[in-house]
């Protein structure tokens, strides 16, 4: 490994206008668009946004793991100064799974339904330890037990359609700590889960990341999961990281429009700071475009209340604070975020 | 498990049933086997005494009744041309059949998983184009056809394969079998090959779309994610999978193999049931067709047996109906 740079040494992972593309018949269009982000060691960043905004095609661009038509058009990351674009098949292959493990989505999906949950640990294992299978099978009982599955021995011996989702969601978190990777990106691992083992796994996960020093991004489309969870925050809107910073700025003084109209419709006693209780919610009239027909400059600007002819442009990225950044012409100014731009999305 | 098969016993003996009433009606309805069997000179009563000893001069329905009432104590009755037992005839030549339909089985299996494996891994190559393409042809190209072409070149062009017959057989378990020897697998080549292709072809467009299927699951993806070798990716986890789809269809299709050995039976002159059957239809020789096609229910019904067992052993969801998990 090249030397890294001295300020490489505490980011874990950087990454530079990450861009992934999909081809389709009417055109390429844009999934993920020059993300640029950076996670330190040890640290939660919430990836968030409505559906269809990129979150999951983010995580797979970051594991090089994006199948045709899409592919990865542009950007850079990099994980302890190494840049990981362009690695040969065998480099990330050695990655992934080692350094840098993916939760899944659908945890109904995402184990094999014809192996049993041993083979699928013991060989995650293997892929990348020169261990017995009996000692690999030692580190899938440790880490079925460290995610809270009872009668993890049994559990081995399983097969997926044996467990119930929350369960098999669990195993997969488990597959993905397994090696005691780097970075962790977990794509909603909780949704399928109920609440207080939810809130269990969350617990969990947080204190296995102070404690062994890993980063994790945490894709969600629910603000209430990051606000007790994330220390930092990246709001994506059609392929964008429309705002980001770190988790106060982002749900307390919210700077740009969008995140404004995301916290205006997350329930106030969820969210735990901020709002009144008992606030009426305000969700943000119209939908999210489809990518092949985003709207020309700020993509938002269609449902946005604080829209103007000076939007057409694409926006410029603000700095209302520091380490706080926001893609808007108009962002709102701190302290307002209370009263003032909730009124005007009222507003007709 | 034992309610399976208890279910499964009781579902065949029906349709053993039903089966032997239709050939018998059949048959019956098609035209009279005397007209066949005795010399066009004789007489009246010459007639009458061949009727009366095969039991032909009875009404139908008694006829049934009879082949019935043996049947249940094991006896098909005799062939009307041969004398001999009908069940003798068939099983003296049906190993030459069974090993014609396992050496094509094994070559349609054998090569058709590796070729749509590499089809579906590979579906824009030129070599995965390929073999897609040279599948419709084993579909479309009609047996008899590609038979003869196959005996042109390989036996009469290139002296390389013998044209017809099976070569030396040996005697185990009181039938002859060819496979035991060298030369009867130089012999069983070209037949073999010959019935296989349709299942070739078969094979092959099953794998591809199975495998091509398989690669856009989740659970290929999280097995990159978990950074798995290309090579444990697809020959466990993609595989697994696709055995499934694959081992039930080859399995049934054995069946159809056996019962449709028949054309290539008598291209390549292998002296097996097919032919038997052929010459037993046109002479109208009831008691070996209602063997034949009862042994062919027969065959069926434990492949689909086999074939039930094995996809539960291969799929861990499947549970034998009416049984404990497998
Ligand atoms: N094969 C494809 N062709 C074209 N566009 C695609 C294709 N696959 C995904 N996309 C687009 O990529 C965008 C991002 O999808 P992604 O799955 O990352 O969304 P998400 O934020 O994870 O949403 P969700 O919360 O529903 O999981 C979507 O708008 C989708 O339309
Ligand atoms: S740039 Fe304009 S349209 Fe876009 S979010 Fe900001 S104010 Fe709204
Ligand atoms: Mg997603």
């Amino acid at each position: 490994m090249s030397t890294p740079a001295a300020q490489d040494l505490q980011t874990l992972l950087r990454v530079e206008r990450l861009t992934t593309r999909f081809r389709t018949r009417g055109g390429d269009v844009t999934a993920v668009n020059e993300l640029s982000f950076e996670l330190a060691a040890g640290e939660i960043l919430g990836l968030v946004g409505e559906s269809g905004s990129g979150k999951s095609m983010t995580g797979y661009s970051l594991l090089d793991l994006v199948d045709p038509p899409g592919y990865i058009a542009g950007g850079s990351v990099r994980l302890r100064g190494r840049e990981l674009r362009g690695l040969p098949a065998k480099d990330w292959q050695a990655l992934r799974g080692d350094r840098i493990a993916m939760i899944f989505q659908d945890p109904m999906l995402t184990l094999n339904p014809v192996l049993r949950i041993d083979t699928q640990m013991v060989e995650t294992v293997l892929a990348h330890r020169r261990l017995t299978r009996a000692e690999a099978l030692h580190r899938a009982h440790a880490a079925l037990v460290r995610v809270g599955i009872p009668a993890a021995g049994e559990r081995l011996r399983s097969y997926p359609h044996q467990l119930s989702g929350g369960m098999r969601q669990r195993v997969a978190i488990a597959i993905a700590l397994l090696n005691e990777p780097d970075l962790i990106i977990a794509d909603e691992p909780t949704t399928a889960l109920d609440v207080t083992i939810q809130a269990q796994i969350l617990y969990e996960m947080q204190t296995l990341c102070r404690e062994a020093g890993a980063g994790l991004i945490w894709i969600t489309h629910d603000l209430s999961v990051v606000a007790g969870l994330a220390d930092r925050v990246c709001v994506m809107y059609a392929g964008r990281i429309v705002e980001q910073g770190s988790t106060a700025q982002v749900l307390e003084s919210p700077a740009h429009p969008y995140t404004r109209g995301l916290l205006d419709s997350t329930p106030a006693a969820a969210l735990a700071r901020g709002h009144r209780r008992g606030e009426a919610l305000r969700p943000i009239p119209g939908a999210a475009p489809p990518l092949a027909a985003l709207p020309a400059g700020c993509a938002f600007h269609p449902r946005c209340a604080r829209a103007d002819e000076q939007c057409l442009p694409p926006p410029p990225q603000a700095e209302p604070a520091s380490g706080q950044r926001a893609l808007c012409w108009h962002p709102l100014p701190p302290g307002a975020a209370l009263s003032g731009p909730a009124a005007s999305l009222e507003a007709p | 498990m034992t309610l399976f098969l208890l279910r499964r016993l009781l579902q065949t003996v029906n349709v053993l049933f039903i089966m032997s009433l239709l050939v018998f009606v059949g048959i019956y309805a098609v035209g009279n086997p005397l007209d066949m069997l005795v010399d066009p000179q004789a007489t009246r009563a010459d007639v009458a005494r061949v009727a009366a000893a095969l039991g032909l001069d009875q009404p139908v329905w008694v006829q049934y009744g009879r082949f019935l009432a043996n049947a249940l104590r094991g006896d098909l009755g005799n062939s009307f041309l041969h004398g001999t037992p009908a069940l003798q005839l068939i099983l003296q030549r049906l190993p030459a059949t069974l090993e014609l339909a396992v050496s094509a089985l094994l070559i349609a299996v054998l090569l058709g998983i590796p070729l749509g494996l590499w089809a579906g891994l590979r579906p824009d190559s030129a070599s995965g184009k390929t073999i897609m393409a040279g599948s419709i042809l084993g579909f479309s190209l009609p047996t008899f056809w590609v038979g003869l072409m196959l005996i042109m070149v390989f036996s009469v062009y290139l002296g390389w394969l013998p044209s017809g017959g099976r070569g030396p057989t040996r005697e185990v378990l009181g039938m002859h079998w060819s496979l035991l020897g060298a030369e009867g697998w130089r012999h069983v080549l070209l037949p073999a090959l010959n019935l296989a292709l349709f299942k070739l072809a078969l094979v092959i467009r099953l794998t591809q779309s199975g495998t091509r299927e398989a690669l856009l699951q989740d659970y290929v993806r999280f097995a990159r994610a978990k950074g798995l070798a290309p090579r444990r990716i697809v020959g466990v986890h993609v595989l697994k999978n696709i055995m499934i789809p694959v081992i039930t269809v080859v399995g049934l299709e054995f069946g159809t193999l056996i019962a449709f050995s028949v054309v290539t039976e008598s291209i390549f002159a292998w002296p097996g049931i097919g032919k038997l059957l052929l010459d037993s239809i046109t002479l109208l020789d009831r008691p070996v067709v209602v063997a034949y096609l009862l042994l062919i229910v027969l065959i069926y019904t434990l492949i689909s047996l086999v074939v039930d067992v094995l996809y539960a052993a291969l799929d861990p969801r499947v549970r034998l109906a009416g049984g404990q998990a497998a």
